[in-house]
């Protein structure tokens, strides 16, 4: 509370740039301020602000569309919150916005810069990572911990790590398949239906830039978009087993021009000396030594037809992949130039002949660090570094979609030795009477371990799947990320050994207690009315209890010592 | 860390050391004590180039009058430049341990294109055309025309080495190519030439095949180097090829219609020069009456092609006298040439030794014995003395009369075959003669007979007793070392079934089995699915690929491995195949992952490593038998027969199995590396196939997976898959596959290396 009177204080002596009556907000009637450093907004007939906000807290201004009815402004705040303001004042409204949007449009910039860093830098994160957007949710928007609190600990973890990471989202690449999803499947009148969606079609533009130039020169004057897939799909270039034999195709051009940047990227050869089958051999052969007999020799001068096409199709293979890793780095190269001036033209510029080179992706390994015999382990370790996989879904990643199943061949041998061994084992079989169970202790263990049991409750879990809505498990799941985030919060306050985490584990009960309150008891009432097992909540509840028993022991020990 | 070797003090430039290279070693040590040669297999990656330098160098510095010179020989450049790189390391290593600099000197040589400083010359792309130009500038008698005429154009680089470089030698210190090129261009000399100078000094040399085992080059190259030298072929088990193409020529019609403008020109320039400068010619005469050793006073720049081997006998004799003069012997050559046109003009196969050719060359045309052996000489010597520049445009009149000197030095190892077609196009007329060494014992002779001890090694030499047998020397030492591993890091899986039971197998009978192509192609498909990063296959010949390709590409099965990932296939043109590997690791590099597909023999399966994430499966589909119908390859195995008592079968397992297991063992580099060899025909399953694979691919084919199925194949993968890609530290191997110098002195631990080693 010192703070805000500090505020409040200061307030008076801001300097007031613009003054807007009649602004409602809330379905409230007030006027709304423009100050220095802050705009703010008090109801009509009070002297308070009950809406303040930082310029350097705004991340943007919005605009109701001209023909609306209402006219409105909001502001969007770095975190995450917006308020809206409606200009009511009938005849002036408009020009009521109009100025107030002006001066923010100038204001705003200025303190953009200012703007801190972190807080881009958590609204990046919160982007990026929906588990951790959830949980701000639950815990910052629902007012169960403050913004700090829940930044505390979390920003650390991200200026420790590269940044340089998070400069770039991870584009994703082109399927090397998508001309196989494209399989015609007659459609029983002699006829062939190919499947094009628009992804297949980006596909193809992003892979082959010669197919979307045609594109853009031929449809729709020339031809519909219809007539030019279809032309596609009966042109060699689509089907390049078949040898190019009439030229008034309109896509023998882009085959062309495909073969002149295979060319090139040929001509200009290799930069990894390691990979350059030309430079290899220190001295080769001369013409007319050396025993060839050894492979029938294809020159391109005798081959039969079916020869080159079969070549063909293997050029084909080898053109296709280059240009699909190129597209991948292509895209990339966008992205890039895309931060720094938003103009598309980028995509123009870039290389068409499948050449991915210059791409920030791939550098070539230094020859002289190639050149030395790598035998890691014979020496203390050195790593390189590597490019650390950005994941969306890192469950996906790690489980995979094929469940596991370790294979143990066992020999024949191996069983029968075994069998031996256990028919060993029986035939020697003594009970040793004096170290068997009380028969007392072994009804129990039956007991718990027949069905029903308390060691048979494990397929419960398994029923909750089955049992529990999934809305209901989703909100469940929310609560133990949130329960659990606060735990942490609270957790690492021990040992409390300084007046900073005495402050803050006091603080950090509270904010247990009030999710009990807000939060936990909510969905204990609705599980409740929905007539499931109060169960779900029990281990939440003793997680709870553990934490607040701890709190306790430590209050009275303070207490002992003050007193 | 310091090793004691049998009482040698070996250096060793690392803190840890594999048991095997201790073996290795010993066993070399062995071969030196000796003087003998050896013949040593180990795997790659367990470090076998440092332990051959290291004891080497080593035995140098205890014995500098019993070995002189240590020469090393590889095959490709980058190995050549590897080699010098590990020999920098323990030259470090001396220095620093010993607190002195050492006055060793050691270079790597190569070609022109590799060494060339001249700002035009060395902006040339291919070898032949650096090595034409470079003639062109540095050939005695341009220089001699420089002399008189400054104007004229002469490499300075090359003036500067002949004026000075000769009389200070190269400061001791390690020299890789580049290193040379920057003294080189600090000095102002050519490195080149002063790298050729200088190994006849140098303590080690690196360099190519070619220099020691290339008549035609060795005899330029290699001439001088000291008997008491140890010469080791690395990467080795291709050497018998090495050996027979450097022998064998080939003449097509096209190479004769050369050779006839050749002498054409021969022929004019000799008329111009009788008109101005007759002196010259006779000037000539007289010196090939005082014999070729005269002639061969060379300049070692005029030397362009030598002679392939000719017998020293033969350069203390005059030249026969009717090639002595200029016209005669180009008449002599047209002669030649159309009685060569004759023998092209055939309509069916003729095989013959070169006896009968020389007695029907007698009969047809008279041409004797003698003078077609001096033919190469007398060829070279016209060339120098009518001063023809550009001798590359005289390489069918040059390879023509090789070919007479060949043919007429050596009476066995060698047949002719002359073809009038290729057995696959029958209606077109394409005749070729084809005079091929079966003999691969002919080139390696005079290393084996001229040097202190020759050591044999690689990674694939199984099995071992081969090669004495066809290089015909009898070694000291043979051994074969495995791999000793913490973890098993290879999965060596025989696929010899389909799914559905179809027996695979690449045989000549069900090559255009539907049933085959498509189970091929079912197992690339699953491998795709579950092996992560990059995936090599190899199959037995392009012609063989390129039809598999084709049909998968038919039947839709390459566009669903597409879902998985990338494909690209290697060609028949190295510059598109360059290009198609590099973006195979660009696509392995960022994630993608990627099937190369390749073959078995091609330049791919002998020079390209595959390293950790660039080849976590290896796919050998088939046999890489050699192409069994050639009637060259009938003539060598007949020779082998009756020569080496080697069985036909035998010889071409044995050369199938080198070439398979070369392709598999691409994929391991290293202990810290994996990868899965599937082996995807039932005939491997066979003991004599599978016997002669390498011993430490070997040992780790169990019972259990000579035949399996694609599902068994696929699931066994996946569990070795999972169990690899788990955290391998430098603490699992320690003791294990990695000894410190403390484990490696404790008693129990060299009896255990002992023991292991003798089981060969």
């Amino acid at each position: 509370s010192l703070a805000f009177s500090f505020r409040a204080m200061a307030s008076l002596s801001e300097e007031v740039l613009l003054v807007v009556k009649k602004v409602r907000q809330r379905k409230q009637d007030g006027t709304l301020y423009l100050m220095a450093e802050r705009i703010a907004w008090g109801p009509e007939g009070k002297d308070r602000f009950t809406v303040s906000h930082l310029y350097a807290d705004i991340r943007c201004q919005k605009i109701s569309p001209d023909g609306k009815a209402k006219v409105q402004l909001q502001l969007v705040l770095h975190s995450g919150e917006s308020t809206t303001f409606h200009f009511a004042n009938e005849s002036t409204a408009l020009k009521d916005r109009e100025a107030a949007k002006e001066l923010l449009q100038q204001l705003l910039p200025k303190f953009k810069k200012k703007a801190n860093k972190e807080l881009e830098e958590k609204n990046r994160m919160l982007q990026e990572d929906p588990v951790l957007f959830q949980l701000y949710k639950d815990l910052v928007v629902s007012q169960v911990i403050s913004a700090e609190e829940f930044w505390a600990n979390r920003l650390g973890g991200v200026t420790n790590t590269d940044p340089a990471q998070y400069k770039y989202k991870q584009e994703v690449g082109i399927s090397g398949a998508f001309l196989a999803d494209i399989r015609p499947q007659t459609d029983g009148c002699n006829g062939l239906r190919y499947n094009l969606t628009a992804d297949i079609i980006e596909s193809i533009f992003r892979t082959y830039p010669a197919v979307k130039q045609k594109y853009n020169e031929n449809v729709p004057h020339n031809l519909t978009e219809k007539e030019f897939w279809t032309r596609f799909f009966q042109s060699h270039y689509f089907h390049r087993d078949r040898i190019n034999t009439g030229t008034q195709d309109i896509f023998s051009e882009c085959a062309k021009q495909d073969e002149k940047g295979l060319k090139s990227m040929v001509v200009q050869g290799v930069k990894n000396p390691l990979v350059d089958l030309l430079s290899l051999e220190d001295k080769t052969l001369d013409e007319g030594y050396g025993v060839c007999g050894a492979q029938p020799s294809t020159s391109n001068s005798n081959r039969t037809v079916k020869e080159s096409s079969n070549y063909a199709i293997i050029k084909r293979f080898n053109h296709h992949s280059a240009m699909v890793l190129a597209a991948g780095s292509r895209k990339g190269k966008c992205m890039m130039f895309y931060r720094e001036t938003p103009t598309d033209q980028a995509s123009e510029t870039s290389s068409t002949d499948g050449n991915s080179r210059d791409s920030d992706f791939f550098q070539p390994p230094v020859k002289k660090v190639k050149l030395q015999e790598e035998y890691e382990d014979l020496q203390q370790e050195n790593r390189p570094k590597t490019v650390p996989l950005n994941l969306k879904k890192s469950d996906r990643y790690a489980h995979g979609p094929v469940p596991l199943q370790s294979q143990q061949y066992t020999t024949s041998q191996d069983i029968i030795n075994s069998v031996n061994y256990i028919q060993h084992e029986m035939a020697n079989y003594k009970p040793n009477l004096t170290q068997v169970l009380s028969s007392t202790v072994a009804t129990s263990a039956i007991s718990a371990l027949s069905p029903g049991g308390v060691l048979m409750q494990a397929g419960a879990q398994q029923a909750i799947n089955q049992m529990v809505p999934s809305e209901v498990q989703g909100e469940l799941k929310h609560l133990y990320v949130a329960a659990g985030e606060l735990l942490r919060h609270f957790w690492s306050c021990f040992p409390v050994n300084t007046p900073f985490l005495e402050e803050k584990v006091i603080k950090m009960k509270s904010n247990l207690e009030r999710f009990q309150l807000t939060k936990l008891r909510p969905f204990q009432e609705k599980i409740q009315r929905q007539y499931l097992s109060t169960n779900l909540t029990g281990h939440l509840e003793e997680m709870l209890q553990t934490a607040y028993n701890k709190f306790h022991i430590w209050q009275t020990r303070r207490m002992m010592r003050k007193t | 860390m310091k090793l004691n070797i049998e009482g040698l003090l070996v250096y060793f430039p690392y803190d840890y050391i594999y048991p095997e290279q201790y073996s290795y070693m010993l066993e070399l040590k062995r071969t030196l004590d000796a003087k003998g040669h050896g013949v040593l297999e180990m795997p790659s990656g367990t470090g076998k180039t440092i332990s051959l330098l290291s004891l080497i160098v080593a035995y140098q510095r205890a014995f500098p009058l019993e070995v002189t010179k240590l020469i090393y020989c590889s095959r490709t450049v980058p190995e050549i430049e590897k080699v010098v790189e590990e020999l920098r390391k323990l030259m470090e290593f001396y220095s620093k341990q010993t607190r002195e600099s050492n006055n060793f000197l050691a270079l790597a040589l190569s070609s022109r294109r590799n060494l060339c400083i001249h700002p035009e010359v060395s902006s040339l792309r291919f070898g032949k055309e650096v090595d034409g130009k470079c003639h062109s500038l540095t050939a005695s008698y341009i220089r001699a025309q420089h002399h008189s005429n400054p104007s004229f154009p002469v490499c300075q680089f090359y003036e500067e080495f002949d004026a000075v470089g000769r009389q200070v030698p190269l400061p001791a210190g390690i020299y890789n190519l580049d290193d040379l090129k920057d003294f080189g261009r600090r000095k102002g000399w050519c490195p080149y030439y002063l790298a050729r100078y200088s190994i006849l000094h140098a303590n080690i040399v690196v360099y190519s095949y070619h220099y020691l085992l290339d008549p035609k080059i060795a005899d330029l190259v290699s001439k001088e180097l000291a008997k008491k030298s140890v010469v080791v072929f690395d990467e080795a088990h291709n050497i018998d090829n090495v050996c027979i193409d450097s022998m064998s020529v080939n003449i097509t019609r096209r190479t004769l219609d050369h050779c006839q403008n050749n002498v054409d020109t021969l022929h004019n320039t000799i008329h111009k020069i009788k008109e101005t400068d007759a002196a010259k010619l006779k000037e000539e005469y007289r010196r090939l009456v005082e014999g070729l050793k005269e002639a061969n006073v060379a300049r070692e720049t005029d030397v362009y092609l030598s002679n392939p081997v000719l017998p020293d006998e033969i350069l203390q004799e005059a030249v026969p006298g009717t090639i002595r003069t200029a016209e005669h012997f180009v008449g002599f050559l047209r002669r030649f040439l159309e009685y060569l046109k004759s023998r092209l003009r055939v309509q069916h196969v003729i095989q013959e030794s070169a006896p009968q050719f020389l007695k029907d060359i007698y009969d047809k045309v008279c041409i004797d014995r003698k003078p077609l052996r001096f033919c190469a000489e007398r060829l070279q010597s016209l060339l120098r003395t009518l001063e023809i520049t550009d001798i590359a445009d005289f390489s069918a009149a040059t390879l023509i009369s090789n070919f007479a000197t060949l043919v007429s030095t050596y009476s066995q190892g060698f047949t002719i075959i002359i073809e009038p077609f290729e057995d696959r196009t029958p209606t077109i007329a394409n005749p070729v003669l084809h005079f091929s060494c079966m003999d691969p014992s002919i080139a390696i002779k005079p290393v084996f007979q001229r040097f202190q001890s020759v050591i044999i090694t690689s990674g694939t030499l199984s099995p071992l007793d081969i090669y004495p047998r066809i290089l015909d020397f009898h070694p000291v030492t043979m051994a074969s070392f495995t791999m000793t591993l913490a973890r098993t890091c290879l999965c060596p899986l025989i696929v010899g079934r389909g799914n559905d039971q179809v027996a695979l197998s690449s045989k000549f009978e069900t090559r255009e089995d539907f049933a085959v192509i498509r189970n091929y192609g079912n197992l690339l498909m699953e491998m795709s699915a579950i092996v992560p990063d990059g995936i090599v296959a190899f199959f037995t010949s392009y012609v063989y690929m390129e039809n598999i390709v084709a049909s998968w590409y038919e039947q839709g099965i390459l566009e669903n491995i597409q879902r998985n990932k990338l494909i690209f296939i290697e060609t028949q043109d190295a510059a598109e195949t360059s290009m198609a590997l590099e973006k195979y690791q660009e696509a392995c590099e960022n994630g993608r992952g990627a099937i190369l597909l390749s073959v078995a023999r091609g330049k791919v399966s002998e020079g390209i490593d595959f390293v950790h994430h660039f080849g976590r499966a290896v796919i050998m589909f088939g046999v890489p038998y050699v192409y069994t119908q050639s009637r060259i390859l009938k003539a060598r195995l007949e020779y082998l027969r009756d020569q080496f008592q080697i069985r036909e079968n035998d010889f071409l397992t044995f050369d199938a199995m080198r070439h398979a297991a070369q392709c598999v063992g691409r994929a391991i580099r290293g202990k810290t590396d994996y990868g899965l060899m599937i082996f995807a025909d039932k005939r491997y399953a066979r003991a004599d196939k599978r016997g002669k694979l390498p011993r430490w691919i070997q040992e780790h084919i169990t019972d259990g997976s000579l035949n399996l199925t694609v599902d068994e194949a696929v699931q066994l993968s996946k569990h070795f898959l999972r169990q690899m890609a788990q955290p391998f530290r430098q603490e699992d191997q320690l003791g294990l596959s990695l000894l410190t110098l403390e484990q490696l002195e404790s008693e129990e631990m060299l009896q255990k290396i002992a023991q292991v080693a003798h089981q060969t």
